[in-house]
């Protein structure tokens, strides 16, 4: 067993037990970090693949935004863990045939050889960044382009469905904040200067 | 010599190297944040006409030496009811990614650890990594303030993320390469030639956002004395609370180092005539990252803390757009004749 081969089983074995951690935890936020440890390990094994660039995106992306959300919403709801338990028993076939279908997919891709990429290693100075970038803006523009703005529409779906104003909240308006000026805080009033010293004495 | 080495270790030479080079890094970064401690507090001081520390060996030299002792000697108290695993392995996923990023910050043009081709989309990834060791810490603790400072923390970094990320593109567009020595080498010909100039709103951006990244002063929200006492660390004490001060230093050196070689020319000399290019490209480097991180401690001593929601839409809405309407006008330059302005 050469060292990759060490390092492809290694990694494996993480990302499995990892997996495993996901569905298993009791408490929703160490799955959620079980999910970031998956994706990590995940990446590594396509640094293997010598995907370098799919693997930092996967990080960058996955890792350190949207798993990072996930957490938030995670560690902020309030969750009751006994109510969450308590429909297993009805869901279960459900999830079961699911999980059967996700399995049968997984074979067929993995035994079909449809999916057979067995391609030679690069040389040495190929960069897979170029690539991929010289790919999606030559050959797969309109199909880039076409998912760049189903996305934005969906971004701007969602902005749109979740934003809701309320008439009594009371907030501030940074704007007029920045651009308040001195003359609108300072008020200068000429006065005569103080009066003699031996009457403020006095007054102590 | 290397290769008597070689001959003795035989195929245990490639990790060992590998490991050699890796302290050559370490062990002077780890100084020079030692050492960054005590010119904070040293250049707030005689900013805020005091003195600064002046007691431990000459000169308070040895001051930071003391600090870290005393850090050591203390207990690490777990809070009841906290997640114990994590919470102890919160300050490691801190300095984790802070130090993994130097793996491919190159020092000179054949000063590096490893010469990768996406070098600076494996720094954004490893930096927007150290997030997550605020969040665990915080939520970790089981404890209101820290929880709180935790989920402000981790929305501030995942903003200026953006912002951050944004701003390097423009630089990899200019510069047509991920390679941070391809950068450097694209910015050659003196101080004119520097991305600072054609790049100047981004270069701005950047490094708000670096100290913004980093949690410090004036976006220092996350540990605000005067609210949530110490933020995601407050209840860490001994090695564990110093080890997430190593990381937030640790990470203002790396922002510094990537300020000079993205926008500041690297290790190139002010000027490529004599007396300037007889100053090795080292010291020009060293030089540079100085004074970045001079910068942070000015503004720290400088500004008064920002409201946390004025640090949102600082990042949100002036930020993004002005980096976004740069990153358009860099590729609009890039398509005229006049593309020399930019590369």
């Amino acid at each position: 067993m050469d060292f990759e081969t060490f390092v492809f089983y290694s990694f494996g074995a993480i990302l499995v037990a990892s997996g495993l951690r996901v569905v298993t935890a009791r408490n929703p936020v160490h799955a959620a970090l079980a999910l970031v440890l998956a994706f990590f390990t995940a990446a590594g094994l396509w640094i293997l693949l010598e995907a370098e660039f799919l693997a930092i995106t996967l990080v960058l992306v996955y890792v350190g935004a949207v798993m990072v959300l996930f957490l938030f919403v995670v560690m902020m709801l309030d969750l009751n863990l006994t109510k969450l338990r308590e429909g297993f028993w009805s869901y279960l076939p459900v999830a079961v045939t699911v999980a059967a279908l996700m399995g049968f997919e997984m074979t067929t891709v993995l035994y079909g050889r449809s999916f057979g990429s067995q391609g030679a290693t690069e040389p040495a100075g190929y960069s897979n960044t170029k690539a991929l970038g010289s790919l999606l803006y030559t050959q797969y523009l309109y199909p880039f382009e076409v998912a760049a703005v189903i996305l934005l529409v969906a971004i701007v779906a969602a902005i749109a469905l979740t934003m809701r104003h309320r008439k009594d909240t009371k907030y501030q308006n940074p704007a007029a904040q920045v651009s308040v000026k001195r003359q609108d805080r300072v008020r200068m009033v000429k006065m005569k200067a103080t009066p003699r010293a031996e009457t403020l004495e006095s007054q102590e | 010599m290397m290769a008597f080495w070689q001959g003795i270790l035989g195929i245990a030479w490639t990790p060992v190297w590998a490991l050699v080079k890796i302290i050559a890094i370490i062990a002077p970064l780890m100084i020079g944040v030692a050492y960054l401690t005590y010119a904070e507090r040293k250049v707030i001081g005689y900013m805020q006409v005091r003195i600064g520390p002046n007691r431990v060996g000459f000169k308070g030299l040895l001051q930071p030496i003391a600090d870290g002792l005393k850090l050591l000697m203390k207990e690490i108290v777990v809070p009841s009811g906290a997640s114990k695993g994590l919470f102890v392995v919160a300050p490691m996923l801190m300095i984790a990614p802070a130090l993994a990023a130097w793996a491919v910050v190159p020092f000179s043009p054949r000063m590096v650890l490893a010469n990768i081709d996406a070098g600076l989309l494996y720094i954004l990834a490893m930096t927007s990594m150290g997030v997550y060791g605020v969040i665990i810490a915080g939520w970790a603790s089981n404890s209101k303030y820290a929880f709180l400072g935790a989920m402000r923390s981790a929305a501030q970094i995942v903003s200026y993320e953006i912002a951050m990320g944004f701003a390097l593109v423009g630089v990899l567009m200019a510069a047509h390469s991920l390679n941070l020595i391809d950068i450097v080498q694209a910015q050659r010909g003196g101080v004119f030639h520097w991305y600072w100039l054609p790049l100047a709103p981004l270069f701005v951006v950047y490094f708000i956002s670096g100290v913004a990244e980093t949690n410090r002063a004036p976006f220092d929200v996350a540990e605000g004395e005067s609210e949530i006492v110490a933020g995601f660390h407050v209840e860490y004490s001994g090695m564990a609370f110093a080890v997430f001060f190593l990381a937030e230093y640790a990470n203002m050196i790396l922002v510094a180092m990537l300020a000079s070689l993205l926008f500041l020319g690297g290790w190139e000399p002010l000027f490529p005539v004599a007396p300037f290019t007889w100053i090795p490209g080292f010291l020009w480097l060293l030089g540079k990252v100085a004074f970045m991180l001079l910068l942070f401690l000015w503004a720290r001593a400088t500004f008064p803390r920002y409201r946390y929601d004025q640090i949102m839409r600082l990042g949100w809405k002036v930020f993004i757009p002005v980096t976004l309407v740069w990153i358009v006008a860099v590729g609009l330059v890039l398509q005229t004749p006049y593309r020399y302005l930019v590369h």
